[in-house]
């Protein structure tokens, strides 16, 4: 109790504390460097924002480093193994060990590769991951970098320029296996980057926003999650998630057992580590967006309530506090279920990657746009919903309505998924694969014949 | 093989004016199990041809067994499919007692029973760890791991090793079995069938899996015969072909157990084969404890082995399908010639057969349920 006390306060004083900082600093600087600026903007738009950058950057890169350990831990688990436990107490300095192992070590260019694409590959791929976490909302006021109107926008973009570097790292090594990895990335993110795209859509129809804190808002004004409304869309958002990050059972860019190390087969030493810091900041990123989304970002039914309990001078920081636990909570339930689905299941091949994109996610998530669509004007027509503006107001009868009709849209959609797989072709076309039913198969026994 | 694919990208006929890739996979790579090196040329990710490149183990096994004596050959045997060593050893052993006409002793015999079972299991259980891994599920092989681990630790105790495993001697045992070797066995026994099911339910039932499995590799009976495939992937095709029953040795005679067999031909029908393979295993071990006889290890063998002069051929079903032994011999103590007829080496004549036409995800699913070892291959 004490030590969370010490931490609102310092959170409320920290700044005020600030800002007469930057006014003396201000005091004592020449005018002409000064002159159009006032203190306050100062504060506001270069001190601050650099400040929560700074500590952005440090959290989320302890929480990348350990976010490897807890991959290895819980995979562990599930395999009944123990997992790293000789780095430090409960293996916990194994992250620090690895980095250290990864800097020291040989930093390898093949002899024939493009020097300079392979170079700047995995700095693209770790510039996109880190420039999104600007624009998440960890929490209330403070402790979110930047809230720009078009967040979900800019996320997708820049996520998708995060494939570039996948693709180029593959081109540049010029070598075969991570050729064949960067083609198989590509052809993944087009197919997924629109299945994202196609079911944020859905979601957006309640959200009124493409800001990721108006996101939030828009949940905290309504009292409810849209996971509640928006059940089929979530889904589709969370499996091609995992294919975005390019994860178990969709690393086919990087499938150790076909392409040996995918498109990052060539690269060692610190440019590899680069890369799997990416694929680890993606994981978070990801994450973060699917809490966003559909689970509330850092809002939690009840936090108003229990601020407004608290004196005046601490409620702001209060919130905040609980917010930022709260989205790291939701977070780490997702990356949880991300670690969990990586070591249960077997690897997708090419084909049916794509045709589970394009046969399932895909029409899936187009299906799911019109009936939220018709669900939302219905449920306007019957006046269960107002917008005012911009913002949705809606009764308990018309989130219990939103509720029942996005659970009942499943059904529709499954119907339709059924359907277009039955007619359709394999992707597959010259496919070994006939018409052997997928159902469970046994083997005959027989007593074992004897030769004359 | 046989066709040598030339090293040179050339157009193919297809819509598009598209240049064909020749990949050079192995010999190190994570899933040739061990140094197979398969030359792919692809069309895209499709296997337009393959040939198989082997040699990188090549030890002169068989060149080394014409210059020792009898004795000293078995060993060399354990090392040929370093994953069934007993099989292997069980193999020459058989090979030269059927030679010189000596009888084994009951005891000797359920006892080689038991152990060339344990050791198919755990030769089943790497298959079915690599296998998996193969086609991505990391958990299956390490759950895998724990029953084989616990198999190689009774090996441990009985031979002394764990994995180039050495008791069987020319006329029966070398030692009889340790005092807790039949608790040991049936506690792994009673364990056993619950893991089985534990992996069934990751796997058999799984889409993913049956994706991956399901009409891949596909070879019906007729090429199977004609490839003179053995073992699993030819009673995957639905040819009812095991030579513990085709032509009994040891005491399987007496034992109760059935063969599994396959339909379809494919990666799908070749894993539930095995998984029931093991199911068998265990069954054959179990009887076999129950009927061990008390007696000598070891029948009436001449100081000096000399087997008389002609030619021998025996063969014993090995976990991967067939081993074959061509004993020729000049009456000496050391053989003229001794052939081996691997069955590894004869299934993964069926890869080319196998993987055209499909993509290089499939070739590494084929791969691995071949079930293929090049120390035997290569020898």
């Amino acid at each position: 109790m004490m030590i969370q006390w010490l931490w609102i306060t310092a959170l409320h004083v920290a700044p005020k504390w600030l800002e007469s900082l930057v006014e003396q600093l201000f005091a004592a600087l020449p005018v002409w460097l000064t002159s159009n600026l006032t203190p306050t903007d100062a504060t506001d738009f270069i001190v601050w924002p650099l400040l929560q950058i700074g500590v952005m950057l440090l959290i989320v890169l302890t929480v990348v480093a350990y976010l490897t350990l807890a991959e290895r831990k819980v995979s562990a688990w599930i395999q009944v193994r123990v997992g790293p436990n000789r780095t430090g107490p409960l293996g916990l300095l194994q992250p620090a060990a690895d980095g250290i192992k990864l800097l020291i070590k040989e930093d390898v260019i093949p002899f024939k590769a493009d020097k300079v694409v392979f170079t700047l590959a995995p700095i693209i791929s770790m510039v996109c991951a880190f420039i999104v976490l600007a624009v998440l909302p960890y929490g209330p006021h403070y402790a979110s970098i930047t809230n720009i109107n078009i967040g979900l926008l800019f996320i997708l973009s820049v996520s998708s320029v995060g494939v570039l570097g996948i693709i180029l790292g593959g081109w540049a090594s010029n070598s075969k296996y991570p050729l064949l990895g960067a083609l198989r990335s590509s052809a993944q993110m087009v197919s997924y980057e629109a299945a994202i795209g196609l079911t944020i859509v859905s979601a957006l129809i309640f959200t009124r926003t493409f800001s990721m804190q108006g996101i939030v808002e828009a949940q905290r004004s309504l009292g409810v999650w849209f996971i509640l409304f928006l059940f089929p869309s979530f889904i589709v958002f969370l499996v091609s998630a995992v294919a975005e990050t390019n994860r178990a059972p969709f690393d086919l860019a990087e499938a150790e057992s076909e392409l040996v190390g995918g498109f990052h087969t060539e690269y060692s030493g610190f440019r590899f580590s680069i890369f799997f810091i990416a694929e680890y900041t993606n994981m978070v990123v990801v994450s973060a967006i699917a809490a966003t989304l559909y689970l509330g970002g850092w809002y939690v039914p009840g936090m108003d309530w229990v601020a407004a309990q608290l004196p005046a001078a601490y409620r702001e920081a209060a919130l905040t506090l609980m917010g930022v636990t709260a989205f790291s909570i939701k977070c780490g339930a997702i990356l949880y279920l991300f670690i969990w689905m990586r070591w249960t299941f077997p690897r997708y091949r090419y084909d049916q990657l794509m045709e589970l994109g394009w046969k399932w996610l895909m029409p899936a998530a187009l299906a799911n746009i019109v009936l939220t669509a018709t669900i939302f004007i219905l449920g306007k027509e019957l006046g269960l919903v107002r917008s005012v503006k911009g913002v949705l107001e809606m009764a308990w009868q018309g989130k219990v309505f939103f509720t029942v009709a996005g659970f009942l849209s499943l059904f529709p959609i499954l119907a339709l998924l059924n359907a277009i797989n039955r007619n359709s072709r394999s992707f597959n076309l010259r496919a070994q694969r006939t018409t052997i039913p997928l159902s469970t198969r046994k083997v005959k026994l027989s007593p074992g014949v004897k030769p004359a | 093989m046989h066709t040598a694919i030339p090293l040179v990208t050339h157009h193919s006929e297809t819509l598009f004016d598209a240049e064909e890739m020749v990949l050079s996979m192995g010999p190190q790579h994570p899933s040739t199990h061990g140094v197979l090196r398969v030359i792919l040329k692809l069309d895209g990710e499709r296997v337009v041809d393959l040939d198989c490149d082997i040699g990188y183990l090549h030890r002169g096994a068989e060149k080394i067994f014409e210059n020792r004596l009898y004795p000293m050959i078995a060993p060399y045997f354990d090392r040929l499919d370093y994953i069934a060593a007993v099989s292997n050893g069980l193999l020459y052993v058989e090979t030269v007692e059927k030679a010189m006409g000596i009888e084994v002793p009951p005891r000797a015999q359920y006892l080689r029973v038991i152990l060339t079972e344990l050791n198919r299991l755990s030769s089943h259980l790497l298959w079915l760890a690599t296998h998996a891994l193969d086609i991505g599920g990391f958990t299956v092989f390490l759950y895998a791991f724990r029953e084989r681990e616990e198999i190689l630790k009774i090996f441990e105790n009985f031979f002394g090793a764990r994995l180039t495993c050495h008791a069987f001697r020319i006329g029966g045992m070398t030692y009889d079995a340790y005092p807790e070797f039949e608790a040991q066995v049936r506690a792994f026994c009673d364990l056993f069938p619950k893991r089985l099911e534990e992996y069934e339910t990751l796997l058999n039932e799984n889409r993913i899996w049956l994706g991956r499995t399901v009409g891949i590799g596909v070879i019906s009976a007729e090429d199977a015969i004609s490839l003179g495939l053995t073992g699993a992937p030819l009673r995957g095709s639905g040819v009812d072909y095991d030579v513990r029953k085709a032509s009994p040795y040891e005491c399987y005679a007496d034992l109760d157990f059935d063969i599994p067999i396959g339909e379809n031909g494919d990666t799908f029908d070749r894993y539930l084969v095995r998984m029931e393979e093991m199911r068998q295993s265990r069954r054959i071990i179990l009887q076999a404890l129950d009927r061990l006889p008390d007696g000598p290890v070891l029948g009436k063998v001449p100081k000096v082995i000399r087997v008389p002069a002609g030619e021998v051929y025996h063969s014993v079903e090995g976990p991967k399908g067939e081993l074959g032994l061509y004993l020729v011999s000049d009456g000496g103590t050391k053989p003229y010639r001794l052939r081996m007829r691997p069955a590894s080496f004869i299934n993964l004549a069926a890869l080319r057969k196998m993987a055209i036409g499909s993509l290089v995800s499939d070739v590494v699913a084929v791969i691995g349920s071949l079930d293929i070892v090049l120390g035997e291959i290569d020898r």
